[in-house]
């Protein structure tokens, strides 16, 4: 139940903040400040999800097949390759090294 | 709207184009509808997300944060702060797109980084239009079909990590992160928070270490307010 109130919940806050961005007046929130912070944001956010995702476990931190992924996914990146091949790359990288 | 319409020569790339993107990323919701399963979710929750969200980055999010175990409201936080960018693309297609009452409603569904990027370049209202509506269109439908059907064949594999699928999320928020490392400042940024996150993740519950990397976010852009760039639109 808790999963589909976040589902809703932050779907609908998605939305609004896309419609913010066509509605609300330039001034409120072209101030420096704030585009400061929300310009960084999504770096933090995505480099923060990166480091949990790929070495957090149950409370403390694991280094396992994930990591070997994500090294498969830099050098993927490094080569241009598409969104799809990277993550494909690196799920196989981890597949392999647990069979 | 005096606009002048596009002729069909101004047209024809533009659209080209657009499906180029539409298809490239809409492709890639079978990994989100594949992980989004492994991480807990179900097929309608799933597909509800994509509908209703609409936005890679926090659906990734939103997913992963609940896989790890941790709590709605996080998960929901997470979520829509990555979702504040989409804010930031919207001030600047207003002026562009110019569109406004029910017209503006639906846009705004649509206002995600590959619309954005296929319209802020052109030169008129009529071409900007045309790159936002066909990108943004494209990708809304094959990014819920390919969402369904990543999740169908997510719940037909069974344990996730015998497919590595746990690794491909840690992939798919640095494919999502790439471009922006390459910006002034993004490489120490994205370390500094990283290691933000891992510093907290034996101290809180999960959730919590991805909003204290955020809070790098905060952190940073107060320091470097006073040092904003001249004329930056970018």
């Amino acid at each position: 139940m808790s999963t589909w109130w976040a589902v809703l919940a932050a779907g609908l806050a998605c939305y609004a903040l896309k419609l913010a961005g066509l509605s609300v007046p330039h001034q409120v929130l072209e101030r420096p400040t704030v585009r400061a912070v929300a310009d960084r944001l999504p770096v933090a956010l995505l480099a923060g999800l990166v480091a949990v995702q790929v070495l957090g476990g149950d409370q403390d931190l694991v280094l396992d097949a994930r990591a070997a992924g994500l090294g498969a996914a830099i050098v993927l990146l490094l080569l241009r390759a598409p969104f799809l091949v990277v993550v494909v790359g690196a799920a196989l990288t981890a597949a392999l090294l647990r069979l | 709207m005096s606009e002048p319409a596009l002729s069909p020569d101004e047209r024809g790339p533009i659209v080209r184009d657009s499906l180029g993107v539409g298809i490239a990323t809409g492709l890639y919701g079978t990994s989100f509808g594949a992980v989004s399963v492994a991480s807990g979710l179900d097929v309608a929750q799933t597909c509800v997300l994509s509908l209703l969200m609409f936005t890679g980055a926090s659906q990734f999010a939103l997913v992963g944060v609940l896989g790890a175990g941790g709590s709605a409201v996080s998960a929901a936080l997470t979520a829509a702060l990555l979702g504040t960018r989409n804010t930031l693309y919207g001030l600047r297609l207003a002026p562009l797109l110019a569109w406004r009452g029910a017209r503006r409603l639906g846009a705004a569904h649509l206002v995600i980084d590959e619309s954005t990027a296929m319209a802020v370049t052109r030169g008129s209202t009529a071409a900007a239009r045309t790159g936002f509506i066909w990108t943004g269109g494209s990708v809304f439908v094959l990014w819920n079909l390919f969402t369904l059907l990543g999740a169908i064949g997510g719940t037909v594999l069974g344990d996730p990590r015998t497919y590595g699928l746990d690794a491909a999320v840690g992939a798919a928020f640095l494919a999502l992160l790439w471009p922006r490392l390459r910006e002034p400042g993004g490489l120490p940024l994205a370390l500094a928070a990283a290691a933000v996150a891992l510093l907290v993740v034996p101290l809180a519950p999960a959730g919590v270490p991805v909003l204290a990397a955020g809070g790098t976010a905060l952190l940073v852009g107060l320091l470097a307010r006073d040092r904003s760039r001249p004329g930056a639109t970018a």
